[in-house]
């Protein structure tokens, strides 16, 4: 049977995540703004691209929660 | 296999409001991380957003309009007009004896009415100190990001006629 993470190293890794969300959504809002940017300048082929990367972006940010949300799972199992 | 896992059997509530006070450390980073994911959705949805009227945005019809004579405006004097629409307003700069150039009166920063500066030769807007230049309406100073956008103009006889608006470079 697999042991339980202990819980100091559980609490580590959710710290790492929640930090690597917190730079993907710093990005996250330059995106959007350079993207309105260029939209009220007329550019409006840069909206594609700002919208694949934005949900790039997204989904990173849902699959570090849910590995969150695993850690909780695991670790508060024990 | 399920993508969100509780942590145990019990009830809801009680995972969410732990017996331990240990546990609270994990719900409540749960929690904050959740919702920095809900604010990802959010600006993803914008971008979205901004991705639909990017699409669904007609282009816009310009009419020909006489906007003035040419010898109704004094040199380094001004006109107001509107172009396209009567919602638009505009400002007419003659910059020299035979120069006429015309600017959308929108500041690209927050809408106030930009004005003609005539002893430092630019275009100014008095909410915030933004300047732009006569001969391009490219910012000079202050918080506006983009340039005016400039009416195109064109000589019928002795009457100055818009054509079309551009957006600036």
């Amino acid at each position: 049977m697999k042991a339980n993470p202990p819980r100091g190293r559980g609490l580590t890794a959710i710290d790492g995540a929640m930090a690597l969300i917190v730079i993907l959504l710093i990005v996250q809002i330059w995106l959007l703004s350079a993207t309105l940017e260029m939209f009220l300048a007329g550019h409006r082929e840069a909206a594609l691209p700002g919208a694949i990367v934005s949900g790039i972006i997204f989904l990173a940010c849902l699959a570090l929660y849910l590995f969150v949300d695993r850690v909780d799972s695991e670790v508060r199992k024990g | 296999m399920k993508l969100f896992r509780r942590p145990s059997n019990a009830p809801l509530w009680q995972d969410e409001f732990p017996f331990y006070t240990a546990d609270e450390r994990y719900v409540s980073r749960r929690q904050f991380t959740k919702f920095l994911t809900l604010t990802s959705l959010a600006m993803f949805a914008g971008n979205l957003w901004i991705l639909g009227r990017s699409w669904l945005r007609r282009e816009p019809s310009y009419p020909r309009r006489a906007v003035a004579r040419l010898d109704e405006v004094p040199d380094g004097g001004v006109k107001i007009f509107s172009y396209p629409t009567e919602g638009d307003p505009c400002i007419l700069v003659r910059t020299a004896a035979d120069s006429y150039v015309a600017y959308s009166q929108k500041c690209t920063h927050l809408s106030c009415a930009v004005y003609y500066d005539r002893q430092l030769n630019q275009l100014a807007c008095p909410c915030h100190q933004g300047f732009f230049a006569v001969a391009d309406g490219a910012v000079l100073q202050g918080p506006p990001r983009r340039p005016l956008p400039r009416v195109v103009l064109e000589r019928e006889g002795d009457e100055l006629v818009a054509v079309r608006m551009e957006e600036g470079a």
